[in-house]
């Protein structure tokens, strides 16, 4: 059997749709197509004022941790911190590093690095 | 990438594997037994629109929910992290599959004797998407054992795809299992780029 590709929500769970994140009053996006576990980190102090939420963010990020990472510690939904980090990218507070492009296959490298890796656990 | 004037870079690489299953299979625990951080959790909001809206505009008025997930983390040397993903155990969230399974290394669907058929729709799911995956069977001590062949049939596998018996809890048992589905998904890749 192979999974409907449409099929995002069941009849139990009703019509789903993703919201935007609203914050501030504005909906803003997430710009910058941050995965999962894209790497972040704060490169800067912010000059002017920012929401109580994105200091939080540049505080728990002093090291590169992903996206995932950074919405557990901040407690805050993933869509949420998305657009938080996309906008303090933007503003040059934070650098990312993306998974790479997701279409293309893992290195044998790198598959092998992650295997000898969880040997020597 | 925005550049910066800091000596701060973010040089690493992260990839991740997914653990899927039915509800209760053991998927937070095996991810545990590995991680090393506790496993961590975080929420995704989902709204339920009522039916037959088609107009997108405004769905942040209507009734959200959240779907939790929770994951784990092995750095495998300062320039590469493996997270280790445990799906949603409510199934019908198929978008955060979606997310989940972009970009993973491979899959580890786990399977629960009791009742195998509620992992059916994680290996529909990977055998959809190209996914590779293996079937780890979590070995409940009051669970009837089935040899390896008795789940490969009852589930309907190709048989190249391999499948261990093991115990969620046990690290060693979880490491073997990585092990396997790392060990299948670099078969794959060679035996690709040989073609
Ligand atoms: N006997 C036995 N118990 C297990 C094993 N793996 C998990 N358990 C127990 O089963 C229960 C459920 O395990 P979880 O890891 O929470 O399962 P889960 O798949 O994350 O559950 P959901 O996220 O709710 O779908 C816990 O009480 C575990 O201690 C196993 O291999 N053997
Ligand atoms: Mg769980």
């Amino acid at each position: 059997m192979i999974v409907d590709q449409d099929a995002w929500f069941d009849d139990a769970a009703g019509p789903l749709v993703r919201p935007y994140a609203v914050t501030g009053g504005r909906t803003r996006a997430d710009t910058h197509g941050l995965d999962l576990i894209t790497l972040v980190v704060a490169v800067r102090e912010p000059a002017g004022d920012l929401e109580p939420e994105s200091l939080r963010i540049l505080r728990v990020c002093q090291a590169p941790m992903s996206v995932v990472e950074v919405a557990a510690h901040v407690n805050l939904p993933l869509q949420v911190v998305k657009v938080l980090l996309s906008d303090l990218i933007t503003q040059n507070l934070m650098i990312y590093r993306s998974a790479g492009p997701s279409a293309e296959a893992p290195s044998p490298q790198i598959l092998q690095a992650v295997l000898d890796g969880i040997r020597k656990l | 990438m925005a550049s910066g004037n800091s000596e701060r870079d973010v040089t690493a690489t992260a990839v991740k594997i997914v653990v899927a299953g039915g509800f209760g299979v053991g998927k937070t625990t095996l991810v545990g037994s590995v991680s090393e951080i506790p496993p961590l959790r975080t929420e995704e909001l989902i709204t339920e629109a009522s039916a037959g809206v088609d107009d997108l505009s405004g769905v942040e008025r209507k009734n959200t929910t959240t779907v939790a997930l929770d994951f784990g983390r092995i750095t495998i040397n300062p320039k590469l992290i493996l997270y280790l993903f445990g799906t949603p155990g409510q199934n019908r969230f198929w978008f955060m599959w979606d997310e989940l399974a972009r970009g993973a290394l491979g899959a580890v669907v786990l399977a629960d004797t009791r009742r195998l058929d509620s992992c059916f729709p994680a290996v529909d799911f990977f055998e959809g998407r190209g996914v590779p995956f293996i079937v780890g069977v979590n070995c409940f001590d009051d669970a009837h054992r089935y040899t390896v062949e008795e789940v490969r049939a009852a589930l309907d596998l190709d048989p190249h795809v391999p499948v261990v018996l093991c115990d969620a809890r046990a690290r060693q048992s979880t490491k073997d299992v990585l092990i396997t589905l790392m060990q299948y998904v670099l078969a794959r890749t060679r035996l690709a780029s040989a073609r």
